[in-house]
């Protein structure tokens, strides 16, 4: 058991360190959350940094453990966020990266990696969440086409995705995982609409898609007819892998940030508020370390394995305790949304439901893990 | 995937292929397994439900241990002792808290190359450790730190012994860590037990494991494991008093909490002194207690943070 980077980590790190430090104060300012193309703006500029820079394609190349370095660094140094290139990167590129052809790799790939195209997810449906397999949105073949109907919901960056990784249903006789097949749809296509939908923070952060008669080329399906489950499957173990690990260095942060508050504004003298962001601390510093054991693990065999979803269950509750633990420190002004951590606590909410609620991971670590029978 | 285009940077760090850094060596399974082994053969179900009808130290097996290298483990080879490190001893310390292994074990080890004869096996050290308690006192040879007005008290657990001696100074950041990987190995324990009565128990015509709400303790267990053998395995390797205070605090949690929800998936039979459950609960209580608790430990992290440190 060693903790240490080895000497080409270290030097990796280093190497990142110093260029993030010469780069990020050239950096345009962020632009306001309700400004989309500036944001899709930023976002794919920073993705064009990265890849001038050679760090482009850290997720997809890199060992485990210099992706795990490249996460801590950029988090720490305050570097922006995947944000809109997040299902490019994290989601759609590693599926097409894995189970697209020659052709398909060379069409969508460095795009991606370039920040020049934008990607969104066409997963769950108004009546598909947790039970993603039951999707209803249709497409049949129509020559060299098939065309799409249905509707989708919970997706990021709708509003400026060029393209959408689509979930269809095209044999609605099969077994509900058997008869889904998986597409890439261009979002300017006839018959896409986005309507933004405003989550409880105010924001619109994502969309429903509502489709009607969009045609999505046949060359544009990734894997076989009907094996879009398996297909699917591979893009969610990327998404429980690394996905939270600049987060949880942002958290711990955060709490080093509460204690000061706490101190400036007198909280600090009750015990039981220190004793809580102690504890906090703890499992934060507990949360990075099965990290590092989650991503030694995976080094050996390249896709995360289902020990992401112990890590999902306990993260997403800590974060949630956090900013109830930041609202312990505020007090009243917990109530104004003009405070730090106002937001991020009301945000803090989806954690316990987005990427698979806290239900379904316990279900999947007693199935998967534990070897527990199926079951209600 | 790669070779399609950019990652100069990285690329020639990828291309160096998985090594595997933070997880156990093949040396460090062997002794685990060694050490599991041991145990199972001189400690398994019958011996330990023997030793609660007759309690009392076994000097048989405590002189085993010694033989077998668990209390010289971290001595240097000239000195008698393995030489090994803080990461082989909570991988031993882990397996004795699975097999509830009775006895001043952490006093003992930490004894070792002070006390003549603990390393060996032949003495047996108690030691007050800066909490309020003393395990041990009467069974032992030597008894370290305060315990001149020692009063005993009928112990919770019937495998530990108990004195209630003056608290004292801070304790020694290795029994909080050793104490860390034995609750460490009592929640595996606990969380096996739980998932094999899951399997097993059948009601409605199916096993219990297959109700979502008994699924889900079960879950939570296993998270609870994972996440504290995380905590314990990296203070090994750091040795830094906060993750050591973490390491422990998770422990504790995943013994405690573990033990109570693998009672509560035992039913009835959970209830009973006839099942296991209880003393996993007991001792994981006893050791929860150790060195004054672990509310010493969230204001040390605590300081840290305001401090600073530890980023």
């Amino acid at each position: 058991m060693d903790l240490a980077d080895t000497p080409e980590d270290a030097e990796f790190r280093a190497r990142l360190r110093e260029w993030l430090g010469k780069v990020l104060p050239t950096l345009p300012p962020k632009p306001s959350p309700d400004d989309w193309p500036g944001r899709r703006a930023h976002d794919l500029g920073w993705q064009r940094t990265l890849y001038d820079a050679g760090y482009a394609d850290v997720h997809w190349a890199a060992a485990p453990t210099v992706r795990l370095i490249f996460l801590e660094e950029t988090e720490r140094a305050g570097a922006p966020y995947v944000g809109a290139n997040f299902v490019g990167l994290l989601h759609a590129g590693p599926t097409i990266a894995a189970e697209g052809s020659a052709g398909q790799r060379a069409r969508w790939l460095p795009p991606i990696l370039r920040g020049e195209e934008v990607w969104c997810q066409g997963f769950s449906e108004p009546d598909a969440g947790s039970d993603l397999a039951s999707l209803r949105t249709r497409a049949w073949r129509d020559g060299d086409d098939y065309v799409v109907s249905g509707s989708k919901i919970w997706t990021s960056h709708a509003e400026v995705a060029d393209w959408c990784e689509l979930l269809v249903r095209t044999d609605p006789t099969a077994a509900k995982h058997r008869g889904i097949t998986w597409l890439a749809m261009r979002m300017d296509a006839p018959g896409v609409t986005v309507r933004p939908l405003r989550t409880l923070a105010g924001s619109a952060e994502f969309a429903e898609v509502f489709l009607d008669e969009v045609r999505v080329p046949v060359a544009h399906r990734v894997g076989d007819e009907n094996d879009g489950w398996r297909v699917t499957m591979v893009t969610l173990s990327f998404e429980r892998g690394t996905a939270f690990v600049g987060e949880v260095v942002a958290c711990r942060r955060v709490l080093g940030e509460l204690a000061r508050e706490a101190r400036r504004n007198g909280r600090w003298d009750d015990p039981a508020l220190r004793r809580r962001l102690g504890l906090l601390d703890a499992e934060f510093r507990a949360l990075w370390r099965l990290t590092q054991w989650n991503v030694s693990e995976a080094s050996a065999g390249g896709v995360p394995g289902v020990g992401g979803s112990v890590f999902k269950l306990r993260y997403s509750h800590a974060r949630q305790e956090l900013y109830d633990t930041a609202a312990d420190v505020l007090g009243d002004e917990a109530l104004d949304l003009d405070r730090p951590w106002v937001l991020d606590r009301l945000s803090s909410l989806s954690y316990t439901i987005a990427a698979g609620t806290s239900q379904i991971q316990r279900n999947i670590v007693a199935e998967r893990i534990l070897g527990l029978p199926k079951g209600r | 995937m790669t070779g399609h285009v950019g990652g100069r940077a990285v690329r020639a760090a990828g291309e160096r292929g998985g090594d595997v850094r933070f997880q156990l060596t093949d040396d460090q399974r062997a002794l685990r397994s060694g050490v599991r082994e041991l145990l199972a053969r001189r400690f398994g179900r019958e011996a330990l439900r023997a030793a609660v009808e007759r309690p009392g130290l076994d000097r048989a097996l405590w002189r085993e241990l010694g033989t077998a290298g668990f209390f010289a483990l971290r001595l240097p080879e000239t000195a008698g002792g393995v030489g090994l490190g803080l990461p082989e001893a909570v991988l031993m310390f882990e397996e004795a808290g699975r097999a509830l292994l009775p006895g001043p074990l952490v006093a003992t080890h930490l004894a070792a190359g002070n006390v003549p004869g603990a390393a060996e096996g032949e003495t047996v050290v108690a030691a007050a450790d800066g909490g309020g308690l003393l395990e041990w006192r009467a069974a032992a040879d030597v008894v370290l730190g305060d315990a001149v007005d020692a009063v005993p008290l009928r112990s919770v657990d019937p495998l530990t012994p108990l004195h209630r001696v003056p608290a004292s100074d801070t304790p020694d950041p290795v029994a909080v860590l050793l104490t860390a990987a034995e609750q460490l190995g009592t929640a595996t324990r606990a969380c096996e037990l739980a998932v094999q009565h899951a399997r097993t128990r059948q009601q409605f015509g199916q096993p219990i494991g297959a109700f979502q709400a008994v699924k889900h303790l079960c879950a939570e267990l296993l998270a609870r494991v994972e996440v504290a053998r995380a905590a314990v395995y990296a203070a090994a390797v750091t040795a830094d008093p906060a993750d050591i205070a973490a390491a422990r605090l998770l422990a504790d949690d995943a013994a405690v909490r573990g033990a109570r929800d693998c009672l509560q998936v035992h039913g009835g039979m959970g209830f009973t002194w006839e099942a296991d459950v209880h003393l996993l609960l007991k001792r994981a209580w006893v050791r929860a207690r150790r060195a004054g608790g672990g509310a010493e430990s969230e204001e040390l992290l605590a300081r840290e943070l305001l401090s600073g440190a530890g980023r």
